[in-house]
């Protein structure tokens, strides 16, 4: 075997050869899902997200009357009073731009309005004329945005109830898929880039996309489990770990090809565009998309697992299983070794593994 | 699935977009406010009632402005308070004046009495003669009374239109009939250009202590005057404009500018109405007529106020004018039914020659005319789309990146086959691409910056279903079946996880789509239409590209550059294995934990199971060689030697590599 083959890896982790004992290990995951969510709620909460003016309201300086309507010079005339700001210009019309900066004081308006006009040859008196923005728009998103978030779970979690006919599973899959929403927050809380309307459409697909994922990892779940209870060979963490390393070479693709375009968006807009739609809405999505695949894998599914098993008909059947088991040669590292339980020919594995008659 | 391709060019053809078509359809779809610049307004909104202007009417008021936008399709207008105040109307492209006028438009709506009316033009010789069709019809037949009758408000000013704007013909209200009445028409004299202003106020001097409202002697010389110079067909006198004195009486034209009307002072305001709705009248018997018309339920004062003001209408009379109650929306009189019998639960129908779309305009502007504020307009400006163009076109730039290295990728993991993910990528592409642009024709649908965001960001998603279907059929050679079963089962297993989790993307597009506003709601829809088009690619251009290539020998037999190779796949399993029950697994295909598990999730061993030898074998066990031919027993002995001994190999193998 001459290096490393995608497709030999992908066909070993579906056999069962070659396994990932990610539900096995699952503390360890809920320890990380829990520290990055802690971390994410400490960035928020010490931090903060910046609200974009749409959100906090701001000043909207316009301009006419301009001899040109390059945004070169209204962007460093703002930036040279006020550093910190990411100042959005729109042209208006063919000689008048639309500036919108954070909130600013008077001074710093006259001062910005003294450098405009040097820049484009104007009167400042006659030709600038100054307003704040409102953050009722914002608001007003956000709060629609916030109700359609609780419809789309309660919607989402009542269509996966009824499909996987298992609350525990659409328990799983929403709690993991807020986490996602909770860590990409805090991701974009870290960066500190602006929270606007494109950041919440942003927010809004990852989760689309994170159910989305969960979704076809919980089917494959689904189908390995299906007649879970009539054998005795393998209990339910064991198939679902199956079924999440049978999915590993599906959920790297998807998500490679998912970033890619993603990713492209995020470094156009990041280094060349500036502030703007692109570059919000790509960072959120990049964010989202990476958090939503990786937790789909080690943080849906071992949830998932960690609920069911409370079932008691999946109790009852780890139980058996594992009883059955103590008795064979196979160790506790068979848990760790789920679903790659290999049966060699010639091989006995007891007397207890013979058939045995029913008592009439 | 060519269908919309066949109608988009059909489109083009029939009505093509243009300047003085912006509607039309066109190869490209129509862009939103960011991308195409458009058209900004500014309104300051009053009050009528003389209170305060307060963050919550102004926050209902873009309710308002917003909900008659998107009522018009989803034309992504961005609406945004601004300082508290003033109220921001973005609209994309270049606003026709309907659309101005249905942002700006007062929601001041009022009920006048009728005092009387005419013709809209100012001329004396044109005594408005009454309408025949107007005057024949029957006051208390609901049914045939509409056919003729007058415009739908908005509608141009067609002169040969029947009195009344548009007349009423229903079990409550009934036509405004002209029959009766000779000649309202109070001679009116020339002075056309004289009467640019007024139509907007009557003068207060209508100080004739009016006995009651509908009090002909309110029509003081003044009045008359204005009445007699008002022009309406001078579009000046067609804007509306708030402003209008409830208490004096209001000279005024029709929204249409048929007609012009001298109307008493206001007695039900806008504000008590309930809701209006529009639907197909009932008819006698509990049967539904196939009549349009608009059912009005108003709050318990105003139905109070509504049932003396009927009441007194009432008794004028068919075919006298005030018999008429004027809907004045924004100084204009929006229709003006007559009253067929006393109203006194506040419900109300007003019947007429409504189509679907007129009596759905009139339910709109009589439940958004509920507000007590009015709009000025401050100002109105053109957007040009630079920031946003130079924005489209890097992001453009970028997704075709992303493009590219999508294709690179799927090429790399899925070698030839990754050529099918790439063609239907770009069938996907080029249905979204028609479907945006059939929609930016039929309503009005235009493309954001999110929205293209969203189209570049599904490219993603979309290429996600082909991944499960082929990884599904991956596995499926790994459990060691032939192509051909391998994609039929494979397509079987994908299916059902592609349906469910495309279900789940779309429950987030229409809920989004519902309860989010503006740009939000504008990348919900790119979201749904694109998991629509994907589950259509995949179900009628994948899987049966895939199933014609399982039939192709270079895919069949597994070339190593196919993406679909054999050994590949199931490397490392030249091994028999005991697979339980007494059967042992032949090395060739791979039957393990996985197939075992998959095996029992199918219920039933499937057509194509991998061969199995053994003891338990119901049957004489049938093991075939490459060729298909039968093997003798010393023939599968010594293959079972010859395995056993690899196996072994194998196995050490295994063990050094560990």
């Amino acid at each position: 075997m001459a290096g490393f083959s995608f497709a030999a890896w992908g066909n070993d982790l579906y056999t069962g050869r070659r396994s990932y004992a990610i539900v096995a290990q699952r503390k360890r995951w809920f320890a990380v899902a829990a520290a990055l969510a802690i971390a994410s709620i400490a960035i928020l909460g010490f931090k903060g997200l910046a609200l974009g003016i749409d959100f906090r309201g701001g000043t909207e300086i316009s301009v006419e009357n301009v001899s040109t309507t390059q945004q070169a010079p209204a962007i460093e005339a703002v930036r040279a009073v006020a550093p910190s700001d990411e100042p959005r210009v729109a042209s208006v019309g063919s000689n008048a731009l639309r500036i919108q900066t954070l909130k600013l004081d008077p001074d710093q308006i006259t001062e910005i309005g003294q450098r405009l006009a040097e820049a484009y040859g104007i009167v400042p008196a006659d030709d600038i004329t100054v307003s704040s923005v409102g953050p009722t728009w914002g608001q007003g998103v956000s709060m629609r945005a916030l109700w359609g978030v609780v419809v789309f779970v309660l919607a989402a979690a009542a269509f996966m109830a009824v499909y996987f006919r298992a609350w525990r599973m659409s328990v799983a899959a929403i709690v993991s898929m807020l986490t996602d929403l909770l860590v990409s927050a805090g991701v974009y809380a870290l960066i500190g880039w602006e929270v606007t309307p494109s950041t919440i459409i942003g927010f809004l697909t990852i989760l689309g996309f994170s159910l989305y994922d969960k979704m076809v990892v919980f089917d494959k779940v689904r189908e390995n489990a299906d007649g879970l209870l009539d054998q005795t060979r393998t209990t339910y963490a064991e198939r679902a770990n199956l079924a999440v390393n049978q999915t590993l070479v599906r959920s790297i693709n998807t998500s490679v090809v998912a970033l890619l375009p993603v990713g492209g968006i995020l470094f156009v807009g990041a280094l060349l565009l500036g502030a703007g739609t692109l570059r919000d809405l790509s960072l959120s999505l990049f964010v989202g998309i990476a958090v939503g695949a990786a937790s789909s894998l080690f943080l849906a599914t071992p949830l998932d697992v960690a609920l069911r098993e409370r079932e008691p008909k999946i109790k009852a059947h780890t139980a058996k299983v594992l009883a059955a088991r103590a008795g064979s040669d196979a160790g506790d590292d068979v848990l760790v070794n789920a679903g790659a339980v290999q049966l060699q020919p010639g091989h006995h594995l007891g007397q207890a593994a013979q058939p045995r008659r029913k008592s009439r | 699935m060519l269908l919309p391709f066949a109608g988009l060019l059909t489109g083009t053809f029939l009505d093509g977009r243009s300047a003085d078509n912006p509607g039309g359809a066109s190869l490209t779809p129509g862009l939103a406010l960011d991308l195409e610049g458009g058209t900004q307004i500014i309104l300051t909104p009053t009050t009528t009632d003389g209170s305060q202007v307060t963050d919550a009417t102004v926050a209902e008021a873009i309710n308002v402005i917003r909900q008659r936008i998107d009522a018009n399709g989803v034309s992504e207008a961005e609406i945004t308070s601004q300082g508290g105040r003033n109220i921001v109307v973005g609209i994309p492209g270049k606003a026709s004046d309907d659309e101005i006028d249905l942002v700006s438009q007062a929601a001041q709506m009022r009920f006048r009495p009728v005092l009387t009316y005419s013709y809209g033009v100012p001329t004396p010789t044109e005594s408005p003669s009454p309408s025949d069709d107007g005057a024949d019809a029957p006051a208390d037949d609901a049914t045939d009374a509409p056919a003729d009758d007058a415009d739908a408000p908005g509608d141009d000013a067609s002169p040969e239109a029947s009195p009344a704007g548009k007349s009423a013909g229903a079990p409550v209200m009934v036509p405004a009939d002209l029959a009766a009445d000779t000649t309202p028409s109070p001679t009116p004299s020339p002075a056309p250009d004289a009467a640019d202003d007024a139509s907007t106020d009557a003068t207060s001097d209508g100080d004739a202590a009016a006995s009651n409202p509908s009090d002909l002697a309110q029509i003081t010389p003044a009045i008359q005057e204005q009445f007699d110079q008002l022009d309406c067909t001078d579009p000046d006198n067609l804007r509306g404009g708030g402003g209008d004195d409830p208490n004096v009486p209001l000279v005024t034209c029709s929204t249409d500018g048929v007609f012009k009307y001298v109307l008493g002072p206001v007695e039900v305001e806008g504000t008590h109405i309930k809701r209006a709705t529009s639907g197909l009248l009932p008819g006698a018997n509990n049967t539904t007529s196939n009549i349009w018309g608009v059912s009005l339920e108003l709050d318990s004062e105003g139905a109070k106020q509504f049932a003396a003001t009927s009441q007194r209408l009432y008794d004028f009379g068919d075919g006298n004018p005030q018999n008429q109650f004027a809907i004045v929306l924004d100084g204009l009189v929006v229709s003006a039914p007559g009253i067929n019998e006393p109203i006194n639960d506040g419900r109300a129908q007003i019947s007429g020659s409504f189509t679907r779309e007129s009596a759905a305009t009139l339910a709109n502007q009589l439940s958004f005319g509920a507000l007590p504020l009015q709009f000025d307009v401050q100002s109105q400006q053109e957007i040009s789309a630079t920031l946003g163009s130079e924005q489209l076109q890097k992001g453009l730039i970028a997704g075709l990146i992303g493009l590219l290295l999508v294709v690179v990728y799927s090429l790399f993991q899925y070698r030839t086959l990754g050529l099918l993910t790439v063609a239907s990528l770009l069938v996907a592409g080029a249905i979204t691409y028609v479907t945006i642009a059939l929609l930016s024709w039929g309503m009005g649908y235009r493309l954001s910056l999110p929205g293209v965001a969203g189209l570049i960001v599904a490219i993603g998603f979309t290429a996600d279903s082909f991944i499960v279907y082929f990884e599904r059929i991956r596995d499926e050679l790994r459990n060691g079946r032939t192509l051909h079963f391998a994609v039929e089962r494979g397509w079987e297993r994908a299916r059902r996880t592609i349906y469910a989790a495309k279900a789940v993307n779309l429950i987030s597009a229409v809920i989004l789509y519902y309860l989010a506003v503006g740009g939000v709601q504008g990348f919900a829809f790119t979201l749904g239409l694109t998991t629509v088009i994907d589950v259509m690619v995949v179900v009628w251009f994948t899987h049966p590209v895939m199933a014609l290539i399982a039939k192709m020998r270079f895919f069949r037999e597994g070339h190593i550059a196919s993406g679909l190779n054999r050994e590949r796949l199931a490397l490392s399993t030249a091994k028999p294995r005991y697979a339980g029950a007494g059967r042992v697994a032949m090395p060739q295909p791979a039957v393990d934990v996985a197939a075992e598990v998959n095996a029992e999730a199918e219920g039933a061993t499937p057509v194509g199971e991998p061969a199995l030898v053994g003891a338990a074998t119901p049957g004489p066990a049938v093991v075939t060689d490459a060729s298909g031919r039968r093997l003798t027993i010393a023939e599968r002995r010594a293959a079972e030697r010859k395995a056993a001994q690899s196996a072994e190999l194998a196995a050490d193998e295994n063990e050094e590599g560990r």
